[in-house]
């Protein structure tokens, strides 16, 4: 009986353990998020700065209930997340496409890879004016750049899982006489499904961020182009309120992502 | 011909081969007037005009002026990063406060909060720099905490058989240890920077290499736009293979 009861108070302890550390962080969290809520309620109400640089909170509450009301705010927000999806889909394809290329074959990856390592941290918003001369100005060239920003991640990625492959299920696959296409169908895609579906949510990122730049520099419609307007109109409340709406979009959409593809930041 | 193809001199020779031919292709593909000539240049012209952004456009004092709000901004990063990573290291329960928002932050659009940036403190190198700061810190803190968390504990047992003070065992055990991990995050973190750096410049219109890019694509000179792009390629390259070479050579040997 003592013994049970030791058991189970050390169990307890166990348990407890976990749940007051996270007690904690949760507090320390609570006590973050005030401390700078209430400093920059001061700041804003004690005439230090200009109070359109640092709004008040309620007001930019407020501009963000105002904006979620908006049609506009919605139809930019479509706008947007189409380029984002088509970006995605067209740059994750070929980064795939590429990416077992360079991957499966030690020749091209010694030829071809360097190329694809070396622009990939380049910063992709550069190429706007030759995407624009290509596309146009409309929707075409943002989702061409948020397309080449994402397919160095995910061509990179795949590669990489390529390489990782288990031997015995690229042996496994030729003794049964696979074509390449079923090689890549059922043996290559499966087994290194992870490291692309990591890339896929890298280049999500990348492709939002391209998109949304490329919004500001260049566009008639999208979350970019409706901040450009904002800022040019020096509402800063709502300045403040659409950025918050659109990392919060932007962080659901990774999340949702993550969940889907069963990765974590 | 196998041991040829598996011959990395050979597969290396291909590839600047196809980079050559695909040049070459386009050239003839544009002087027979199967590409317009308006949407993409000739190479030679681009060749040609490099010559002409070097010493027409300033180049020089461009690639300083980036430079200065890089360095500015790369030391910053470190400064106000590494200390960061430190404390997380030591305080336990704001670690698992705060880690999982500055990962959070590495994948938020921050930059796109330039405009904000633009009003505090105008169309300024300023801005430029606290922008890129703000984006390049998340790396560098994850990586310090990461590195830090990672030390031996041998080599911290040794630290407390010399009875070493919390500072000297900072200095002498915990840093040299963990800066492989750290330098890891350095890398990152000036990578951002660079993207940032150059990417505002170019959307704000002010500066150096970005700004250049953006001054000749409206001036609609197509030979200088794409080598201006071309430059600022080459630069970030040289940029991060001289980074990669740092990093290999702090790793340590296994």
């Amino acid at each position: 009986m003592a013994a049970s009861g030791e058991i189970r108070t050390a169990t307890m302890g166990f348990r407890a353990k976990p749940n007051s550390m996270a007690r904690q962080t949760n507090i320390i969290r609570i006590a973050i998020v005030l401390i700078i809520a209430v400093s920059w309620e001061a700041l804003s109400r004690s005439g230090l700065v200009f109070k359109d640089v640092v709004p008040s909170l309620f007001s930019i509450g407020a501009a963000i209930g105002k904006l979620l009301t908006l049609p506009a705010f919605y139809a930019n927000l479509q706008v947007t997340a189409w380029e984002i999806f088509l970006s995605l889909a067209i740059g994750s394809s070929l980064g795939i496409f590429v990416g077992i290329l360079l991957g499966s074959n030690r020749f091209m990856s010694f030829a071809y890879e360097h190329y694809v390592y070396y622009l990939a941290p380049t910063p992709r918003i550069i190429f706007f004016p030759v995407m624009i001369m290509w596309f146009g100005v409309g929707i075409a060239s943002k989702i061409a750049l948020g397309a080449l920003s994402c397919f160095f991640t995910v061509a990179l990625s795949t590669a990489g899982g390529m390489r990782e492959i288990d031997k015995v299920l690229i042996r496994v696959g030729k003794s049964f006489r696979a074509t390449p296409m079923q090689m890549g169908l059922k043996i290559y895609l499966p087994a290194m499904r992870v490291p692309v579906l990591n890339g896929i949510r890298l280049g999500f990122g990348t492709a939002t961020v391209t998109c949304l730049l490329a919004e500001t520099k260049l566009s008639n419609q999208g979350l970019g182009y409706m901040i450009m307007q904002i800022y040019s109109r020096f509402d800063m409340p709502s300045l403040y309120g659409l950025l918050i709406i659109v990392f919060v979009v932007a962080g659901i959409g990774n999340l949702i992502l993550g969940k889907v593809t069963g990765t974590s930041a | 011909m196998g041991k040829l193809l598996n011959s990395r001199a050979f597969a290396i020779s291909t590839g600047v081969f196809t980079v050559v031919g695909v040049f070459v292709l386009l050239e003839v593909l544009l002087r027979i007037g199967a590409i317009n000539k308006y949407i993409v240049p000739l190479p030679s012209q681009v060749i040609m005009s490099l010559e002409r952004i070097i010493f027409e456009e300033n180049i020089m004092s461009r690639v300083a002026e980036t430079a200065y709000e890089m360095s500015v901004s790369c030391a910053a990063v470190i400064v106000i990063g590494v200390p960061i990573g430190a404390v997380l290291y030591k305080w336990v329960a704001l670690r698992r406060a705060v880690l999982d928002w500055v990962a959070a932050m590495a994948a938020a659009p921050l930059v796109l909060a330039f405009p904000l940036f633009l009003v505090m403190f105008g169309r300024s190198s300023t801005t430029i720099i606290v922008m890129s700061v703000i984006t390049g810190l998340a790396p560098i803190i994850i990586k310090t905490t990461e590195g830090l968390l990672a030390v031996r504990p041998v080599l911290i047992n040794v630290g407390k058989s010399l009875k070493l003070t919390q500072q000297q065992m900072f200095w002498k055990i915990l840093l040299p240890a963990a800066m492989p991990t750290i330098f890891s995050g350095i890398r990152l973190s000036w990578t951002f920077v660079l993207i940032s750096v150059v990417g505002i410049e170019f959307l704000i219109n002010l500066g150096g290499l970005g700004q250049l890019i953006n001054d000749l694509a409206e001036r609609y000179d197509l030979p200088g736009t794409y080598a201006s792009i071309g430059f600022v390629i080459v630069v970030s390259v040289i940029f991060f293979v001289l980074l990669e070479r740092v990093e290999t050579w702090l790793r340590p040997v296994k």
